[in-house]
């Protein structure tokens, strides 16, 4: 089973993010990056397949160079090898993306292919499934749970009130939600062993973004709010105010 | 602007879901700042009596794709639809709901329409004789504004934002044939499970009552929800701490790594406020803290906080919201 995974290297969750002096880019200096979240639940599905059959698990990350640290993290989780193209713009647009790694993937081998449902940076929510339809595949995304047997998947999606079950035969493209697995820690053996699995640097041709950023903002500051009082006594106060003059209630 | 703006009118069970409303009113208000019309687009089978509905909310036409294959949705089915009527229609945007539904539809109709998406976007505008929209990255810590390079722009629109604004439209119904794709869908749906509880979905409910580490213990919930049973469209939400000690199930994770939510009052229960968490909920419309800490960070986006503990402060807001159903 050939089991690609494709991932981010992403500001972490903490970050403070602060808009460049050209007011369409943010200023990475200080951030801390990691493995997007949703792709950690990627590598780790991948992970359980392969433990359970047999398989080979590549990895393919678009993003500048400093982001070897990323891939090698999905290594020391137990990944066999990765491909990495190499590019430095951090708000590349989703369809884009997903044609230079359509392109990519075309030429590997693939049973199943796997992406997080989102990236934390952007918060697209759509590389997966136009990757999906850019190849002919089938797709579901922000699955929460996985069987793999006989050659398909049976999925299931949450759906507002309800989830919804797929099976899907291979090849198959699915973008993972929390909920479907807890993704493992690298082991110092992991750590070591990463450290001697390959990784190839590939080129891509240009492809044009099909979305652009006119401008970014700060989102607009909440007027300054009131601490109402202490304890229960504020209470119906509390409700008054949410009566009359936020009338929510 | 060339082409009319389409809107997506997201059914379930052959009813429409209230994001259908948001959208369909949001594509005319856009429409007129463009100067063009405003359509929409309905998918399913037996769904022509629920046409003329979308009128209401400013549909110059209304496109039906009326067919038994169509029933349920399936993604293939229903881009290989969209993607049809777009042909048909020649549309300079289409906008989707950022629903499940419209979050897995919008990205494979732009696959095959070779477009882009902007996802859940807060606002629209035209300017310049293209369609603009603001969306919120980094979970909300910035926003952007974005517009397409192609001829047709697709964007998803987040529910509980754009208001479901009443404006006659001329509504002329049209049927669309539907043509499936050859070999028919490669991922099956073999069933929909069904929550029994019918709790209302964190990014549509009006009102969210959400706790954080200071609950405690699991049990605590309770609190929570009893509050939330006493007010008008609420129900409860969770941060990631407790949602990582295992107390409320993925689903209830407000914040980035969880759902983003905008409702019309956001009550948070022992939430201090870290930034992952104030990224998913500080577009609702009023928040309320209610936390021991009077330095935690909740309180900077609040618009009204009690200070003190919760565990005296939610049953008195129990008891106050009980009679608001008197």
């Amino acid at each position: 089973m050939n089991i690609i995974v494709c991932v981010k290297h992403v500001p972490d969750t903490e970050s403070k993010i602060t808009i460049g002096g050209d007011g369409s880019s943010y200023d990475t200096a200080g951030i801390e990056y990691i493995l997007n979240p949703y792709d950690e639940l990627a590598v780790e599905e991948a992970l359980k397949i392969k433990e359970a059959g047999e398989g080979e698990v590549t990895i393919i990350l678009l993003g500048p160079e400093s982001a070897t640290k990323t891939i090698r993290t999905c290594l020391a989780m137990g990944a066999d090898k990765a491909i990495h193209l190499v590019e430095e713009n951090p708000l590349r647009d989703g369809a884009s993306t997903a044609e230079i790694l359509a392109n990519t993937i075309k030429d590997l081998p693939h049973d199943i292919v796997l992406f997080g449902k989102q990236s934390v940076d952007q918060d697209n929510a759509q590389v997966g499934l136009m990757v999906a339809g850019l190849l002919g595949l089938p797709a579901v995304s922000e699955i929460v749970s996985m069987d793999v047997a006989d050659g398909k998947a049976t999925v299931k999606r949450s759906i507002e009130g309800g989830v919804e079950v797929y099976d899907a035969t291979f090849p198959a493209v699915f973008t993972t939600q929390k909920g479907l697995n807890d993704p493992r820690y690298a082991s110092l053996k992991g750590i070591m062993a990463a450290k001697k699995k390959p990784v190839d640097t590939n080129d891509f041709g240009a492809v044009d973004s099909k979305i652009t950023v006119r401008k970014l903002e700060n989102p607009p500051a909440r007027p300054p709010g009131k601490i109402v009082g202490e304890g229960a006594e504020a209470v119906p106060q509390l409700f008054g105010l949410l009566k009359d003059e936020a009338k929510v209630l | 602007m060339s082409g009319l703006i389409l809107a997506f009118g997201e059914q379930r069970n052959n009813a429409y879901r209230k994001p259908a409303f948001e959208v369909t009113a949001a594509a005319a208000r856009v429409a007129k700042e463009a100067g063009c019309e405003a359509a929409a687009i309905l998918i399913g089978s037996g769904v022509a009596d629920l046409a003329p509905e979308l009128a209401k909310y400013g549909a110059a036409r209304i496109a039906v794709c009326d067919d038994a294959a169509l029933k349920d949705y399936n993604g293939e089915l229903y881009a290989a639809a969209v993607a049809q009527a777009a042909a048909a229609l020649n549309p300079s945007a289409i906008l989707f709901p950022a629903s499940a539904m419209g979050k897995d539809l919008a990205p494979r109709v732009a696959a095959l329409l070779k477009t882009g998406i902007a996802s859940d976007c807060i606002e629209l505008k035209a300017e310049g004789g293209k369609v603009q929209a603001r969306r919120p990255i980094f979970a909300g810590k910035v926003h952007a504004w974005v517009e397409a390079t192609t001829d047709c722009f697709i964007a998803t629109l987040r529910p509980n934002v754009f208001t479901a604004e009443e404006s006659a439209g001329a509504g002329a119904v049209e049927t669309l044939a539907f043509a499936p794709p050859e070999g028919g869908p490669k991922a099956v749906l073999k069933e929909i499970l069904q929550e029994a509880s019918g709790k209302i979905e964190l990014t549509e409910a009006d009102i969210i009552v959400s706790g954080g580490r200071g609950m405690k213990d699991p049990d605590n919930y309770k609190l929570l929800e009893e509050l939330a049973s006493h007010l008008k469209g609420a129900t409860v939400g969770a941060s990631r701490a407790s949602v990582d000690a295992g107390w409320r199930p993925h689903a209830d994770q407000v914040g980035q790594t969880g759902k983003t939510v905008s409702p019309t009052l956001y009550i948070a229960c022992g939430i201090s406020g870290a930034i992952q968490h104030l990224a998913g909920m500080s577009s609702s419309k009023y928040i309320v803290a209610i936390n021991k800490d009077p330095d935690a960070p909740i309180f900077k986006v609040a618009d009204y906080g009690i200070v003190g503990d919760l565990f005296e402060v939610v049953p008195a807001m129990i008891e106050e919201a009980k009679k608001l159903d008197q």
